[in-house]
Parts: C-alpha cells; structure tokens; sequence
C-alpha cells in the first residue's frame, strides 16, 4: 500500500521520489501552483502553505513527510466559487500589487485568523513576519488582515 | 459631487482577485506540451580568459537536448554601448556571468548536466571597485572597447564606459562669493531589486521559425527588440508575451535570461522554460550603481543657495547596459529641486568585474539626493535655520527652469513642504526628525494606443504596456473608462503581446500613467468622436450637438429625450456603414533636452527626458546609543502626483517605494569578499520584512500636469529616493553626526557617535 496525503480534501499519491519537496509536488505534479518558489530554501515565505492546519514552508517540507496528513494550498480558499474574506480584504485594501507573496500571504492570514479571530495589530505582523513582500511596504497587508477580522 | 466618474476613484486592480486566489500565472506556472527546461552555468571567476568548454559529459546525459555556449552567440548587442553578449565568449568579466545554458527533460536533470560542463579558465587579473579600475595601468575590464559600437562617442578614459560633464553659471565665480560652503564625499551601496519572482522566461519556435516568449519583463517590446539583435533575427520573427510579472523595480528592464531561452526553443525545436534559481538571479543578474558622490554647495548668510557642483563615480560593473543615461540623469538631477543658479556636475562610469549596474526605481538619484539633501542640512545647521525653511525659501516652483532651461510646467513642492510642516510632531526628547526632498521626472520616448469598441458596445484597450504589480493596467483602464462614460467593468486591458499591442518603450521612467495615459486619452478620444459621426447620423443631428451619458450611451446635449447606446452604434459601425470603431493615437515626449545657450554639455546620453515630479518626506528616528542599531518609528511622504487616479494605488506605491527606499538606507548592501558577492541570498541580504517597517504616512498632492491624463504624472520612483537622507538628518538632528556612506549600519552610527 502507497502512503498517501491528503490536499485540499482529496487523498493524493506520495510521489515516487524520496527527495521531492511538498512544493515540487503540489507545483510540478498536481498543478497548484498558488504555491510560489521564490528562493526554495526557506527564506521568502512565497511557498507557504497550510499542513495540517499550521502555516508551513513547502519548500523546505518533504512530500513524504506529509504522509498522513492533510495539505491546503490556496486554491482550497475560493473553491466554493467565493474568495475567503481575507482574499476580498487584500483586493480591497490594494495590498495586493505583484501578487507574488499574496497566496502565501493569505494563507498566513488564514492560520492567524483560525488560531486567532480577533488578533491585535501586533498579532498580525509577527503572523506575517516570514513572508517577505518586496512591493507594498506591508501597511496595506495589515490593514486588509485586520478588516478581515474585525468586518 | 465629485469631478469625474472613475478617475479619483480608488478601483480595486483589474487582476487582484486573480492574484489573491493563486490563479494568476507568473512564467513559472506555465507549462506547454513537450516542455524542456533550462539551466545555466555560471562563471567562478571575476576575470578570466576561456580556453576552452567540454560539454560532452553533459550531452551524454540522457535527456539533455542541447547545450549552447557563446559560440552560439556571434552577436554583441547593448544600448549604448556594444559591449555585451547572451553567454560570455573567450572572456568571463564577472563571478556569475553565464557560460553556458541547456535545456533537459527535467529542471533537475538540466541542473545536473550543467554542473558536468567543463570550463577551463585561466584566471585574469580583475578590478573589483572603481579606484582599482580607474588605477593607472590597471587591467582592462573590456581589452576590446575602442572597437565597440557607442552611441555617445566621446573619447574615454581606460575602463571607463560614460563620461558626462553638465555646468551652468559661474560656479567658481559663485562658490568664492558664499557666505557658507559645505563639501563632503558621500558614499552609497549596491542596492539588489530582489523582486520576489527570480527571472523567468518560456520560450517555442513554430515551424517557420517564428519564436514566441512569454517572459517576466516590463516591456514587451524591448524583448523583442533585444532578443532580435542578440539571435541575428528580424524583429517580425519574434513574439514577446508579458506574463504575470512579481516585481520588477527596474531589474527586468533590459532582458535577462529571454535571449537563451529562445536560442535554446530555436535548436531544440522545443518550448523550454528557463526559470531562475534565486542564487542564479543574485549572482546573474543585477544592482543599483554604487556611487562615489563628491559634492559642494554653497549658499549666502540670507539663506539663498547659489551654487553646486558634484563629481560623482558610478561603479557600472562588467557591462555598460544603460549606465550611461543613469549617469546623464544623475547629473541632470544633482541640483536638486531648489533655485541654484551655478552648477558644475562632472561623472563618470567605471567598468569593473562585478556584476552588471543597472536601473532601479530612481535611475541614479538615490545616490545623488542622498548627497544633496544631507547637504541642504549642513547648510541649515551652519546657518542657524529650520531645513524645512531653508528648502521653503529656495524650492522651485511652477514657472522655473530646470539645469538645462526645460520650464516646470506644474510643482507642487512648496505644498508638499506644507503640507509637511503641518504633519509633524512637536520635538520630542531623544527623537530626532529630518526632512529631505525629491525631484524626479516622469515621460521619457514614445508610446502608443488603442481603443476598439466592440460589437456589444464594450472596448477592449490596448497599449503594450506591462504592469508589474503597480497597478498601471488599472489606471489606464480608469482613464479609458472616464474618457468614453464607462463603468471600468466594460473595458478589457489585453495582455501585452508583440503581435498584437502599439508599441509602448517600457514600464519605467515612473512613465506609464503619464505617456501611456496620454495616448490613452487620444485614442479614447477618437473613439468617441467616430461613435459621435454614427450617432450624428442615426440621431440625424451634428456631431457638436452630441454629448456622453453615464454607462455608454449617447445624447443630444441639453435634450433629455433621445439617445442611443455604444452597442447599437457600434453594431451599425460592424454590420452596416464605416466598419469596426476603433481610435489610435502615438505619443513622444518632445519637451525638455538641454539648452545649448545655458548650458555647456558633454558626452551626455540622455535625451528630452518628461515632466517634473517632486515631494519631500520627513523620517522620525531614535538611535540606540549601545548598539548604534537606527529605529525609525514614522515616515512622512508627501508627493506630488498632478492627479491621483487612483489614490490607493498612488499611496501603494508610496508605501511600497519608501519600503525600498528603507532598506537602502539602513541594511542593503550587496557586499564583496574578493571577486565574490559574500552575501548573495536573501538569508544574508536582508530586506525589510513586516515588523522593521515604521508607520507610513502618505500624504497625496495634487497640483495638475497641463499635459497629463486628467492631470497626472508618475509616482513609481519619487518615493524611494528621499527616504536615505531624510534619515540621516534625523540622525544628525538628533546626535549632531553627520553619516555619510550607506547603508546607515549600526557599525557606522556607533563610529560617528564615537567620534562625536
Ligand atoms: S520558496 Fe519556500 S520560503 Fe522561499
Ligand atoms: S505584492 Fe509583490 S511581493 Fe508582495
């Protein structure tokens, strides 16, 4: 029997490689590719994503070390046909500019909010803190995040 | 009730919810049948002649296709000067520079065949800073230059690429007449972009030959431009495609790595993705210029600052790339934005083996404001004034002529200082505030535009300009939106394609709401006025009679009555009499250049460059008087952007440029150890992460443009320049040093407090 996974609520195939990353297998096999690599080794944050319900780097995760667990990428947020709140608020706020650290951006938020619905400005950034974005000075981010939480 | 409908108003970006969804597709998202992927080697050594590359071990790997080295690259290419090549060929100028690129089955199995590629090298002599290179007898960094092709064919110095005089007045004459002098030699770094998408390309030939590229790029056009004149190519056989851009901040002006993937689509007969690693992109790719700034500026006991002069080195790296405009500019705005009458502005660009210098938002004027805004603060404390005064009295305004004679047509900067002035907290002990302003421009070369109005009655608006994450699709589609009495829903921005979009030069230059809307608003305008010569007919009116009404329907003025919408019209325009609706317009910025009455230039090699745009910031500091580490807890920046579109937007790319603009002040700094970059990752390269950002205060000021959209110009790079100097007078408001070298470390602040 193959040891498995689970991502966005589907059971999915470890893949046959021993070395590949969680973020190789979400980008290059099953196609998710909200999942961004900006360094792959750990640094930017671009590649996060929700195992097991707590924000981790894709990058530095092994697939194989996922068997068992449950995955949820971006694409999981809107796939009810409506953007997760945290996702209207971005867009709303303008902390959304390139777009290259958002999905990991709100899946930051995600786990915050999951954690911690009503967080404090202070919450918010220190949730953020490992995610670089290199266009919006993060202000907006904040903002957006905090509109999420409070309505 | 506000003035227009949808200029002012702060629209959410056209693909934000494509973005915050993961659904947007950056180059490396992107797949195509039989995709091959791509891998580069780069070079060990600063300098160093090739004997000779072994590629068998590679090409014996199965799965590898193909491996190309500069032999395949028989063409030198480079804006100003000729210097440059897709992979280096008999010579390595820098640790880093590609060598050799193939394409494989696998991203992995590219990266292992690349690292079976052979090179021997026999290691040159290099020049790592400015003063090694410019040394007398010093190693030439390109043995080959006096047979280049250059634009600007003055004649230089060894290992020196540009060289650019600019003077006005009698600065000696002026400098012996002050009552107050100050001189200093200011120092700044090499700044990386460290956009978050490393470089990326994909690239498919057809059958004919023909070669598609989608690439992360801003500006579709200088790919294709570029790539042509690499490859040997007629321009018809290329197509380049904007994807998705994550950043670009000047980094993706010229082509990065779009040549080799297309070289590679063209022999294999494949598409083949070549996507950056981040450690290629940091040692491959590209940095702001350090710069050496020496200046003076001296000014009377009643305040008045009567002359400047400057020699400024700019370290250019191995390749000349656009240097030579970044120099021209540099000087052209070294004077700041203040009524100085004499001004001597002399620089020069050195080769060196070190990684490429390039454009990055600011052009040259980060390293020059830093001097110049520290200065207007030495100047104030000898003085006795408030800076904030001092800049008051002697600030431009509209009327004035800029170095060179072009007049400013529109300035808000008087207001912005006010506006300031009134933001500022009273003093508060052990908190230090320093002011600094900037002037920039906004324009620069041609553009174009079209409108179609289709068959329903909505358009689709064409311009080829890429957005990189500013939101200039947005704004433009604002403009076309305001322009035809449209809801923004019904205007399609088409994705920039060679084949299909009127030529924009760039995104760049803080240009694209200014050129782009310009000729947005032409074409748009032609587009109204062929649905009035239809409306004219089938209302059986004059044309001059006819008015626009909310949601693209067309009226009698005055007449409430009668009216008919875009969609007939524009059905009768498909089907039946006159054809398709469709407005054009082309676009250069004609103003500007240099007066040779006033002004003596030499080897300049820029041209009549845009509006002019300024603001001023204000930082407030505290400083760690242990560990010298520099706390700034608010920053005020106050713009002027003629008309603020789209004011969150606007106020995105304030907070986004001072964030910028604060790392280059306190830590970034691409540093060398020998030939090599010693911190070339963004685990050593520290950018600003969400918990080092001070409040950000934006503070929008609209003083029209008379030739702008609605009044607009640019705001893309103005924000990051001031943000260097603002802190460093606070720093010295504070403790009464004065730093000058960045970035602002706290080794440095402690020096300065010790010597104090
Ligand atoms: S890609 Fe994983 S942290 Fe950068
Ligand atoms: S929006 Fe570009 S990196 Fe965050």
């Amino acid at each position: 029997m193959t040891a498995r996974l689970t991502v966005n609520g589907r059971p999915c195939d470890l893949p046959e490689q021993g070395t590949a990353t969680l973020l190789d297998l979400l980008r290059d096999q099953l196609m998710l590719t909200g999942a961004k690599r900006g360094c792959n080794y750990g640094v930017c944050g671009t590649c996060s994503v929700l195992i097991d319900g707590m924000l981790g780097r894709a990058c530095l995760t092994l697939a194989a070390d996922c068997a068992g667990r449950s995955v949820t990428t971006v694409e999981a947020l809107d796939a009810d046909g409506s953007p997760d709140p945290i996702q209207r608020c971005l867009v709303e706020a303008g902390a959304v500019q390139c777009g290259f650290c958002t999905p990991a951006m709100v899946l930051a938020a995600r786990a915050l909010l999951d954690a911690n619905p009503r967080p404090s400005r202070a919450e918010i950034v220190a949730a953020i803190s490992g995610n670089i974005c290199r266009c919006s000075g993060y202000g907006a981010i904040v903002e957006a995040i905090a509109a999420a939480a409070h309505g | 009730m506000a003035e227009f409908a949808v200029v002012g108003s702060s629209a959410p970006r056209l693909d934000g919810l494509e973005k915050a969804t993961g659904r947007a597709v950056y180059v490396d998202d992107m797949t195509r049948p039989g995709l091959l992927h791509g891998a580069v080697l780069r070079s060990a050594y600063a300098h160093a002649r090739i004997v000779a590359i072994d590629t068998a071990a590679a090409l014996a790997l199965p799965g590898v296709h193909c491996v190309l080295t500069g032999e395949d690259f028989p063409h030198r290419y480079g804006a100003f000067v000729q210097d440059e090549v897709a992979l280096a060929r008999d010579r390595v100028r820098y640790v880093g520079e590609p060598v050799a690129v193939l394409a494989a089955e696998t991203p992995a199995l590219a990266r292992q065949a690349a690292a079976l590629i052979a090179v021997d090298y026999e290691e040159l002599p290099a020049v790592m800073t400015p003063e090694e290179a410019l040394a007398p007898d010093a190693p030439l960094v390109h043995a080959d230059f006096a047979g280049y092709a250059r634009r600007v064919a003055v004649p230089l110095p060894p290992n020196v690429c540009a060289a650019t005089t600019i003077s006005e007045g009698d600065v000696d004459a002026a400098f012996a007449g002050c009552d107050v002098v100050v001189e200093g030699t200011y120092r700044t770094q090499a700044q990386v972009h460290c956009y978050l998408e490393p470089c990326g390309a994909l690239a498919e030939a057809d059958a004919a030959g023909k070669v598609t590229i989608w690439s992360s790029c801003q500006s579709v056009f200088r790919v294709q431009a570029t790539v042509a004149e690499i490859l040997g190519l007629p321009m018809a056989r290329i197509r380049a495609v904007a994807a998705k851009v994550g950043g670009a901040f000047g980094g993706k002006s010229d082509v990065t790595v779009q040549p080799l993937a297309a070289a590679l689509a063209l022999r294999t007969r494949r598409p083949v993705r070549l996507v950056l690693t981040r450690d290629d992109d940091f040692m491959m790719m590209r940095t702001r210029h350090p710069a050496t700034v020496w200046m003076k500026t001296g000014a009377m006991a009643d305040g008045r600052l009567v002359a400047r002069a400057a020699r400024l080195t700019l370290d250019g790296g191995a390749y000349a790339e656009d240097s030579s405009a970044v120099l021209g500019f540099a000087l052209l705005i070294a004077r700041g934005p203040y009524r100085i009458e004499h001004v001597r502005m002399e620089g020069r660009v050195a080769y060196t083996n070190r990684l490429r210098a390039a454009g990055f938002r600011g052009y040259g004027n980060p390293q020059v404001t830093f001097a110049g805004e520290c200065q207007i603060d030495e100047i104030a404390a000898r003085l006795g004034r408030d800076p904030l005064d001092l800049r008051l009295q002697n600030a431009v305004r509209a009327g004035d002529d800029w170095v060179g004679g072009q007049r400013i047509e529109a300035c808000g900067l008087v207001d912005c200082l006010e506006r300031l002035r009134a933001a500022l907290p009273p003093a508060a002990p052990g908190r230090g505030i320093g002011v600094a302003c900037v002037a920039h421009i906004s324009g620069i070369l041609s553009t174009s535009a079209i409108v179609r109005v289709l068959e329903d009655g909505t358009v689709t608006l064409s311009t080829g300009a890429v957005d990189l994450g500013e939101g200039a699709d947005t704004v433009l589609a604002q403009i076309c939106a305001e322009t035809l009495g449209l809801p923004l829903d019904r205007i399609n921005y088409a994705v920039p394609d060679t084949d299909g979009s009127p030529y924009n030069w760039s995104t760049g230059g803080s240009r694209v709401t200014y050129m782009v809307g310009r000729a947005v608003t032409a074409a748009a305008g032609q587009a109204r006025d062929r649905l009035f010569g239809h409306a004219a007919e089938m209302l059986e009116c004059a044309a001059g009679d006819l008015e626009l009404r909310p949601g693209g329907r067309v009226g009698i003025a005055g007449v409430p009555g009668p009216e008919i919408t875009f969609r007939d019209i524009s059905a009768r325009a498909h089907w039946a009499v006159g054809g398709p609706i469709i407005g054009s317009a082309s676009v250069m910025f004609e103003g500007g250049g240099f007066d040779p009455k006033r002004s003596a230039v030499t080897g300049n090699g820029i041209g009549k460059l845009g509006a002019f745009v300024f603001g001023a910031q204000a930082a407030e500091v505290e400083v760690d008087a242990v560990t010298g580490r520099i706390a700034v807890s608010r920053l005020w920046a106050a713009h002027d952007v003629g008309r603020a579109i789209n004011p969150t937007a606007v106020a995105g790319q304030i907070a986004g440029g001072v964030a910028q603009g604060l790392g280059y002040a306190l830590y970034e700094d691409l540093r060398f150890d020998g030939p090599n970059p010693a911190n070339p990752t963004l685990m050593d390269y520290k950018v600003p992460g969400a918990t080092e950002m001070p409040e950000i205060i934006p503070i929008i000021v609209e003083h029209p443009e008379p030739s702008g959209p609605f009044g607009a110009k640019g705001i893309g790079e103005p924000p990051l320049v001031p943000v260097a100097p603002a802190i460093a007078n606070a720093v010295a408001a504070l403790h009464g040093v004065r730093l000058r070298t960045l970035p602002l470390t706290p080794e440095r602040v402690l020096a300065a407090l010790d010597e104090a």
